[in-house]
């Protein structure tokens, strides 16, 4: 069993002061949006979250790819983690938009193309689990996973697409809830440097996650392997 | 040791198996009929109880029957589906078809035209049946036409993801979770452009709809058609 | 026609097949033991081309596996314990379909012989869910060789059968053995086995343990035999 990389460790340290000062920079630096007030700081996490989940999107969809082409386990070990990552922040960027919602807007949900296309996408991953699940075979599994993944990567934007022409041709009124809504306070500088000081904290947050899984999944595979050598 | 003629070409003509596998799941069907009437039966049930369930005022019927419609085609389809997969995998037959030197994507076109082929035939006994029970008249070519291309995206997918989720400890409840989040973009265009026939919308709305079953399917049947091997081979 | 060099197969973690080295000259009758789980199954299904191998080479009729085997498939018959046979078609049907499959040319004349062969003749309309499972075993032998393959599979061709349907089935191997091909028939029934086979390959732990003539063997040896190799 390998020690924890030296390079993991630092990002570790790395992604607990990044996150402090993320906080530190939320609350104290950017200033109180005039309309919405505090709530609006929910925006900076909502934004990263959602971004780090789109981030996984991409990484298990490429993962998927590069195991069907080389048929290397390693690419399954990454794909699978990069899923159950995304599926947990965009869970947390969902939530988070929708306790901002309620005050902004006047409603936890909206059917909108973004809200609605995230929930699709959650449910692929939850699917994804379960199929994962019902197959014993590592081989299979991997095989599957990845073909799952591609035919959920290349729904997703049509599937967006398809709601938001869906939406222009009817509008969705609930308060104000339009999709552009979201973007309708003004940023200030400091508000920007905020905002994207968060996202970069969140991505080293997930880099830092992801490896931790992968590590985790490999681990799990070594233990596989010495049980079944004791059992012979 | 005799050798007969002619036997021993390396691979059969693409469009020949194909053509034998469609006709081999039609012919079974035409004998046992257990896939077309757990379908119809089904489809039937979820139109009488919409009846219940939502007040179908006849002004309303309209706007509400696109969704009634392909709802009752979603959840028939996932039968069909699993049956037609399932005669393939526990009799062993689908190691059948593997043996024989075919392309892996021929019997991937053989079931999934098989799989339209069921769905059009309870679509073809359903709407006439819709018609009579909520006297509004079905029989719009622009209806047909959306059902046919929403048909086609619905089985490429369907039939992929049916050979995946049959190899499956958790089969039968696998399907429709795989499957709904994926198939969105169909049913949402299909609702939209049914609806858009029926109430005499002009093409200019209808046409972005029509784009994007027709999008949907070229994609998706390319996609599953390259990837099946990896689906159905260790 | 079968070489087959260091042949490796591994599922995740497990090793089934460690090197396995096995090589059948044409016109060979190969009975194939073992205990349980020893990978019999594996290994017929990986010369079937049913399953990849991990590593190693494997080939048949003078094609390589996997790269060519649609070459294989083409020459190639193989007899599982599933009946690979469609309920719902009759017996004629069944064989129809295959052979279309197969690209036979002259199909209703072959179909024809091969009913005969197998003595279904009278019962070539009837639905195969209608069969016994000695019937059932017989059309899948018809349908096994209806493209006259060089070489034949029998994965544990008398599992299920009474004795009657065991004597016809023999009677039916022979012929097919008796026509120059080569045969690999993995079995449990040494008696069985005995009197068709004109070689005794045992699977062990993985690879190819003990191998005998039937000529050098004498009668009554083959129990023995096995005994010895499972030990050593």
């Amino acid at each position: 069993m390998r020690p924890q990389p030296k390079a993991l460790t630092f990002l570790t340290i790395l992604s607990g002061l990044l996150f402090i000062a993320a906080l530190g920079m939320v609350f104290l630096f950017a200033p109180i949006e005039a309309v919405m007030g505090y709530v609006q700081k929910i925006f900076y996490f909502h934004i990263s979250n959602a971004w780090v989940g789109m981030l996984g999107f991409l990484v298990a969809a490429s993962s998927g790819v590069i195991y069907l082409v080389k048929k290397d386990l390693k690419w399954d070990i990454v794909e699978f983690s990069a899923v159950e990552i995304s599926l947990v922040f965009f869970l947390i960027a969902i939530v988070s938009g929708s306790i901002w919602a309620k005050p902004t807007w006047g409603t936890y949900w909206t059917w909108d193309a973004r809200l609605t296309t995230a929930a699709i996408l959650e449910m692929i991953y939850l699917a994804y689990l379960l199929l994962r699940q019902g197959i014993d075979d590592p081989e299979r599994r991997a095989r599957f996973s990845a073909v799952y993944t591609l035919i959920g990567a290349v729904s997703v934007p049509i599937t967006f697409l398809s709601i938001r022409i869906w939406q222009t041709i009817h509008p969705v009124v609930i308060g104000l809830g339009s999709s552009d809504a979201q973007g309708s306070f003004g940023m200030t500088t400091s508000m920007l440097i905020t905002m994207f000081f968060c996202l970069i904290t969140f991505s080293v947050v997930f880099v830092t996650l992801l490896w931790y899984r992968i590590r985790l999944g490999q681990l799990s595979e070594q233990v596989d392997q010495l049980k079944y050598k004791v059992m012979q | 040791m005799e050798k007969l003629a002619g036997i021993n070409r390396p691979s059969s003509p693409y469009l020949k198996a194909i053509g034998s596998i469609v006709w081999k799941d039609l012919l079974a069907e035409l004998r046992s009929r257990e896939l077309i009437s757990a379908m119809l039966v089904f489809a039937l049930l979820v139109i009488l109880i919409f009846n219940f369930a939502i007040e179908l005022q006849p002004d309303l019927r309209i706007t509400i029957t696109p969704g009634v419609l392909w709802v009752t085609f979603a959840f028939a389809g996932t039968l069909g589906l699993n049956r037609s997969m399932a005669v393939e995998k526990d009799r062993g037959c689908l190691d059948g078809l593997l043996l024989a030197p075919v392309d892996r994507s021929a019997i991937y076109f053989g079931k999934a035209l098989g799989n339209l082929a069921f769905m059009l035939i309870v679509a073809i006994i359903v709407l006439p049946v819709y018609s009579l029970l909520y006297n509004i008249s079905l029989f719009n070519p622009g209806l047909l036409l959306v059902v046919l291309l929403g048909s086609t995206g619905y089985a490429a997918v369907g039939t992929l993801l049916s050979s995946m989720a049959v190899q499956t400890r958790t089969r039968d409840v696998l399907l429709p979770v795989l499957l709904f989040p994926v198939i969105v973009p169909v049913l949402l265009a299909a609702v939209k452009a049914s609806g858009g026939y029926l109430q005499n919308l002009p093409m200019n709305e209808i046409w972005p709809w029509l784009n994007i079953l027709i999008a949907y399917d070229v994609i998706f049947t390319a996609i599953s058609f390259m990837v099946f091997e990896f689906v159905v081979e260790e | 026609m079968i070489k087959v060099h260091k042949l490796v197969k591994r599922f995740g973690s497990k090793t089934v097949l460690r090197g396995l080295d096995f090589d059948v000259q044409a016109g060979e009758f190969v009975a194939l033991l073992g205990p349980n789980g020893a990978g019999k199954t594996t290994f017929l299904r990986i010369l079937a081309s049913l399953s990849r191998p991990t590593l190693g080479t494997v080939q048949v009729a003078g094609y390589a596996l996997p790269e060519q085997a649609g070459s294989v498939r083409a020459r190639l018959g193989v007899v599982t314990h599933m009946p690979l046979l469609y309920g719902d078609l009759s017996a004629e049907e069944n064989l129809q379909f295959y052979g279309r499959l197969y690209g036979i040319t002259e199909l209703n004349r072959r179909v024809q012989e091969v009913l005969d062969l197998i003595g279904l003749t009278l019962r070539r309309r009837d639905l195969v869910r209608t069969f016994s499972r000695g019937m059932q075993q017989r059309l899948a032998i018809g349908r096994a060789i209806l493209h006259d393959p060089e070489v034949v599979l029998f994965d544990e061709p008398h599992t299920g059968l009474d004795q009657d349907a065991c004597d016809m089935l023999d009677e039916l191997l022979r012929d097919v053995a008796g026509r120059g091909r080569t045969v690999v028939m993995t079995s449990h029934d040494l008696a069985r086995v005995e009197d068709l086979a004109t070689r005794f390959d045992v699977l062990s732990r993985g690879v190819i343990s003990a191998s005998a003539r039937r000529a050098d063997l004498g009668k009554n040896n083959l129990l023995d035999f096995y005994r010895q190799s499972l030990a050593g």
